[in-house]
């Protein structure tokens, strides 16, 4: 009988964080894609037509503005939960996630009053069918990080305070959150 | 026999937790079918999907095979053409060679790095289902006149959203292997230290988890544009425009990694030897790869534009800006699966005293690395302008090598885990006929296309040589053989899974494995190890029977 040694039961390794990790990898690229597609589009719109914008289309940048802002809040509300975490500050850390929620609120809200303040029909052309298809994919991540940002909070509610890979995990998904709003910022918002 | 060391208490705990599992009433077992956190019946669910898949697509394949055969003349419903046209493209790629590279993930990966069971298995499982959702939902939409060239525009609407479903369903089990090979191996597995399978495995998923979010982002935008607006993407025939990358090359060299692995995690074990090199063997399925991914995403360079007298010495520096991404986008995916071909080389290598212990396995792995290797030739000879196949049948022909080859792949890997999944082996004679029989199959469904490809044969079903022919009977004859060998393979495998004779019943090992799957069970119990092991080579089964066959001082141990 060929037998190998056995090892005592192995600890768990980060599982969420890399899972978060390529969850985060697959966001970006989707986002990225459907950011390039809308970088060509908007060349070939503008090459034929002279504009991308349609006419009688106007951008509110106050929220849009408000919303980059708001992400570096969401940034530094998430390193605060896994800072207080680690100090073992359960107080602190269900406030740091409480602060992200609201923030995270506001963002949707924020994307809420652009949608209202644009007028704009989903079947108004090709502009209006991929501004919706990318700030919805992106209202769909926030709603995501919500519930992330929900869950973690009720489990440190809960007394597993020691769980604190959950937290950098959920901080990872925010910063990773930043970047891709920073690119539909700077395309769709800013260059236009 | 060979199994793991286990503690008396560990060891009770089992025994009495498969009592248990014995004694669970039929209601329970029907909805574990469903539910379950174990990855050998998740992998099971993808082999069975992409197993059924196969047949279908070969009655597809072998419609249009039919229909080629008179070139002038039309047999089917004019509207039915387009419809069997995609879903050739569409379900070679995703009701075969997806799912069966998914189900060689999930169901032997955790098994080989030592893993008691995949993470996140309810995401993985759900993965499986959205596939098999969305598989539904593109069928229900060809089915009903939708498609890149369908006229009913609801249906082509729902042809998008399965598409979709199908993306994020193996997207989402990509994610879980991945996790798994990252975080689960059993104590001193490193990164070099695991098997050739879950090597390719790890790449095969990683690409999966770059491709497929790109390819629903842009079917987002395709659907959305395609419900309200229809200005901006071209219609319903504007889809292969924009997402026609993914049912082609060199995407599908992603998708068939793991085939291309398989010849060098059975290589070692049929000649008794280590895998010599593995950093270069590693190299080369990660170039397969990162050249596939980066070729994805620069499709218009691919091509040599060459026409005429190119091969003048005149404008060097003009041809060199041509030749450099050519060489670049479809040389390296080649040059990989060399390196891979070297080392199984290396290991195949005689030397005095080697004892050859072949398995079914190791045709079915030679015979699909073969065949993707010649669909990638085929791809390289495609890009070039001058060549005069673009737009011909040939690009269908790399296509069907490649995913025939990566089918041959997929049989090779459940003959050779089959015990670890139901505790029989298959009939060895009838896996090696099948295994002859799949290759005579993929050769002449796909070799003879290349030549009417050459021969100007244009895509689609109508041409007007009749001396082309002859090609397309050769090729009907190919597709048909591969549904007897398909058809034959399940009911071998649904044999040996059903079957009541203790025949074909095996021990733990009986290819004398190297790796540590070997060292638990046949079949694997539900956790995969009584007690994770503790690893200390890349082969670590072989140094055991070394160890064991090694002179002691004193008594045997």
């Amino acid at each position: 009988m060929y037998a190998l040694p056995a090892a005592a039961p192995p600890a768990p390794q980060r599982q969420v964080l890399v899972g978060v990790a390529l969850a985060v990898m697959a966001a970006v690229m989707m986002t990225g894609s459907m950011l390039a597609v809308w970088a060509l589009q908007r060349r070939d719109a503008i090459d034929f037509q002279g504009s991308w914008l349609p006419d009688g289309v106007t951008i509110p940048e106050v929220p849009t503005n408000v919303m980059l802002l708001a992400f570096v809040g969401i940034c530094v509300f998430g390193q605060w939960a896994v800072y207080s975490a680690k100090n073992d500050d359960r107080g602190h850390t269900i406030l740091a996630l409480g602060c992200t929620f609201l923030v995270g609120l506001l963002v949707i809200n924020a994307q809420a009053y652009v949608y209202t303040q644009m007028n704009l029909g989903i079947a108004d052309g090709t502009y209006a069918a991929m501004f919706y298809a990318i700030t919805g994919f992106f209202m769909v991540l926030m709603i995501i990080g919500l519930l992330f940002t929900t869950v973690a909070a009720f489990r440190f509610i809960g007394g597993r305070s020691a769980d604190r890979e959950l937290l950098t995990a959920h901080a990872l998904y925010w910063y990773a959150m930043s970047a891709i709003y920073a690119g539909i910022w700077f395309l769709v918002y800013v260059t236009k | 026999m060979t199994t793991i060391e286990s503690s008396p208490e560990v060891v009770a705990a089992v025994s009495n937790a498969s009592v248990d599992a014995d004694s669970t009433s039929w209601l329970d077992r029907f909805v574990d079918v469903f539910t379950s956190t174990d990855h050998k019946v998740i992998g099971r669910h993808y082999f069975a999907s992409g197993l059924v898949g196969l047949l279908a697509i070969v009655v597809v394949n072998i419609l249009i095979a039919v229909e080629r055969l008179d070139g002038a003349n039309i047999t089917l419903d004019v509207e039915v053409i387009p419809q069997l046209l995609d879903a050739q493209r569409v379900g070679l790629v995703f009701a075969v060679l997806l799912p069966l590279a998914m189900a060689m993930s999930v169901a032997f990966v955790p098994l080989q790095v030592g893993a008691r069971a995949i993470v996140f298995p309810r995401l993985a499982f759900a993965g499986f289902w959205m596939w098999l959702g969305g598989a539904i939902i593109t069928v229900v939409a060809l089915v009903n006149n939708g498609g890149t060239l369908g006229g009913d525009s609801d249906m082509v609407d729902l042809f998008i959203v399965g598409l979709g479903v199908m993306a994020i369903g193996l997207t989402s089990t990509a994610g879980s292997v991945v996790t798994t090979i990252l975080t689960t191996r059993a104590p001193g597995m490193t990164m070099r230290r695991v098997s050739p399978s879950t090597w390719s495995a790890m790449v095969f998923n990683l690409g999966v988890i770059l491709v497929m979010p790109v390819f629903v982002g842009t079917l987002t935008y395709l659907f959305l544009d395609h419900r309200y607006a229809r200005t901006g993407f071209g219609g319903n025939e504007g889809i292969l425009d924009w997402v026609g990358w993914i049912f082609t090359q060199p995407a599908t060299f992603l998708f068939a990694i793991p085939a291309v692995g398989m010849l060098v995690e059975i290589f070692p074990i049929t000649f008794g030897k280590r895998t010599p090199a593995r950093g270069v063997m590693f190299a080369g399925l990660a170039l397969v790869g990162v050249a596939a991914l980066g070729a994805i995403t620069q499709q218009n360079l691919q091509n040599l534009p060459w026409a005429g007298s190119q091969l003048s010495a005149s404008n060097l520096d003009e041809k060199a800006r041509d030749l450099v991404p050519y060489v670049l986008f479809n040389g390296l995916p080649l040059i990989g699966v060399l390196l891979v071909l070297l080392v199984a080389l290396q290991i195949a290598r005689p030397v005095e005293g080697m004892r050859i212990k072949v398995s079914p396995a190791v045709f079915f792995a030679f015979f699909g690395y073969g065949m993707v290797f010649v669909g990638m030739l085929g791809n390289m000879l495609y890009a070039i302008d001058d060549a005069g196949v673009q737009g011909t049948v040939f690009e269908e022909a790399t296509l069907v090598y490649i995913v025939y080859g990566a089918v041959l792949g997929a049989m090779g890997a459940l003959v050779h885990w089959a015990p670890k999944l139901w505790g029989r082996q298959l009939n060895n004679g009838a896996a090696i006929t099948l295994a002859f029989a799949g290759v005579a199959a993929t050769i002449l469904a796909t070799f003879p296309l290349y030549i009417a490809g050459l021969l100007d044969q244009p895509a689609g079903v109508a041409y007007d040589d009749s001396d082309l022919e002859v090609w397309n009977i050769l090729s009907l004859v190919g597709h048909g053989l591969m549904a007897v060998t398909a058809l034959a393979f399940v009911l071998l495998m649904l044999t040996s899974l059903l079957g009541r004779h203790d025949d074909d019943a095996v021990g733990d090992d009986p290819w004398n494995g190297q790796t540590i799957e070997w060292g638990t069970t046949s079949p694997a119990p539900r956790d995969n190890f009584v007690d994770v092991p503790i690893i200390h080579s890349a082969e670590p089964m072989l140094d055991l029977r070394a160890a064991s066959a090694a002179p002691t001082n004193g008594s045997d141990s």
